[in-house]
């Protein structure tokens, strides 16, 4: 497995990764309208893709604080969906060596795209590059799109422009991969009915924290262990034409990302 | 939006990445653990979803978001990139606002 990175094989990388930064671009450019009509202010909108630097947590807290939710309720939700960059971290720490500094720099740079990108390669070599590339141009795109989002966002009306459905389909996109197997969509349908439930009894915020509880179900022996695996195959071929889907990463069972590292 | 919440959430994402990478390292977790935790994006996101779909402050409402939205359902369950799924959703909700 110990396979040497040609020229070619580090270009494919390089073209893959620039798709992923596109798309991650114009979701940051929504990011950046949302947090400042959300309430917050430039300046916190990109100090957040700057440390932050995970997206669905992002969305989370903009989403829930421009609802009126309490501070605690967006960062528990968006503390939550941060939870699973530690799978991901995991499996990477097989690949991704180095001194204490890289890998304190690459657990920064670990999200969806990066650890997707790298378990899509073939030999360590390969992976190791393919998730500091990634991770490079996802950073410097992500935190790009959100200061040109940030500023345009006090001169947009996110309602003329249906952006407050663009959040949701935002949603939609990133967790369609996660329902595609049952537990996945067992997990989110028990998730809508406890938030739908919950929604006029509760203050805002907690029905989502609350819909957490779903993931109770991984508790349960998954039935069919191997059904995610065809899955997994498409993703890699997807990626490696040039990762169109920006949230292809998510596609993956982190079972999957350990085994495939 | 406060500081307080900027910062402390950059603390607590950094915190999973930074455990999973050099604190624990390539040690296994137990599996329904493990399980439980993949399954986070699949109850939370939906979750969001609703609520983001369906609701205005705690008043569950059927809006022009839901047509958006069930574009996006059905462009995301074909595979659509990420960016057209957004971008239908959001232009679906503008035309019916703009009519009505």
């Amino acid at each position: 497995m110990a396979t040497a990175l040609t020229g070619a094989d580090r270009r494919t990388v390089l073209l893959a990764s620039l798709a992923l930064g596109v798309a991650v671009g114009v979701f940051g450019v929504v990011f950046g309208v949302g947090a400042v009509s959300a309430g917050g202010s430039v300046a916190q909108a990109c100090v957040m893709s700057l440390l932050v630097f995970t997206g669905a947590s992002q969305f989370s807290v903009v989403s829930v604080v421009a609802s009126g939710g309490s501070t605690g309720a967006a960062l528990g939700g968006a503390m939550l969906l941060a939870a699973r960059n530690t799978v991901y971290a995991l499996a990477l720490s097989r690949v991704v060596t180095g001194s204490l500094l890289q890998r304190l720099v690459a657990a920064h740079l670990t999200i969806d795209e990066s650890t997707a990108m790298a378990t899509a390669q073939p030999g360590a070599p390969a992976k190791r590059y393919a998730f500091w590339v990634t991770g490079a141009t996802v950073f410097v795109c992500w935190n790009v799109a959100t200061l040109i989002g940030a500023l345009a966002g006090s001169a947009i009306d996110p309602e003329r422009y249906g952006l407050d459905a663009a959040f949701p389909a935002g949603f939609v996109a990133m967790v369609a991969p996660h329902l595609r197997h049952r537990q996945g969509l067992a997990a989110g349908a028990v998730a809508a009915v406890i938030c739908l439930t919950l929604i006029p009894f509760t203050p805002v915020g907690v029905p989502i924290l609350c819909a957490a509880a779903a993931v109770l179900i991984g508790v349960l022996r998954s039935d069919d262990p191997t059904e995610l695996q065809p899955m997994a195959g498409a993703l890699d071929a997807e990626i490696a034409a040039g990762g169109n889907s920006f949230l292809g990463p998510n596609q993956r069972d982190e079972r999957d990302l350990g085994s495939a590292l | 939006m406060t500081w307080g919440l900027v910062l402390g959430l950059a603390l607590g994402a950094y915190a999973f990445k930074f455990t999973g990478l050099v604190v624990i390292g390539s040690r296994q977790l137990p599996a329904p653990v493990e399980r439980c935790l993949g399954l986070v994006p699949a109850a939370l996101l939906t979750a969001l979803v609703v609520k983001d779909t369906f609701s205005s402050g705690d008043a569950l409402v059927l809006d022009a978001r839901a047509a958006g939205v069930l574009v996006a359902v059905i462009a995301a369950w074909r595979r659509a990139p990420f960016v057209v799924v957004v971008i239908f959703a959001a232009a679906t909700t503008a035309a019916i606002r703009q009519l009505s």
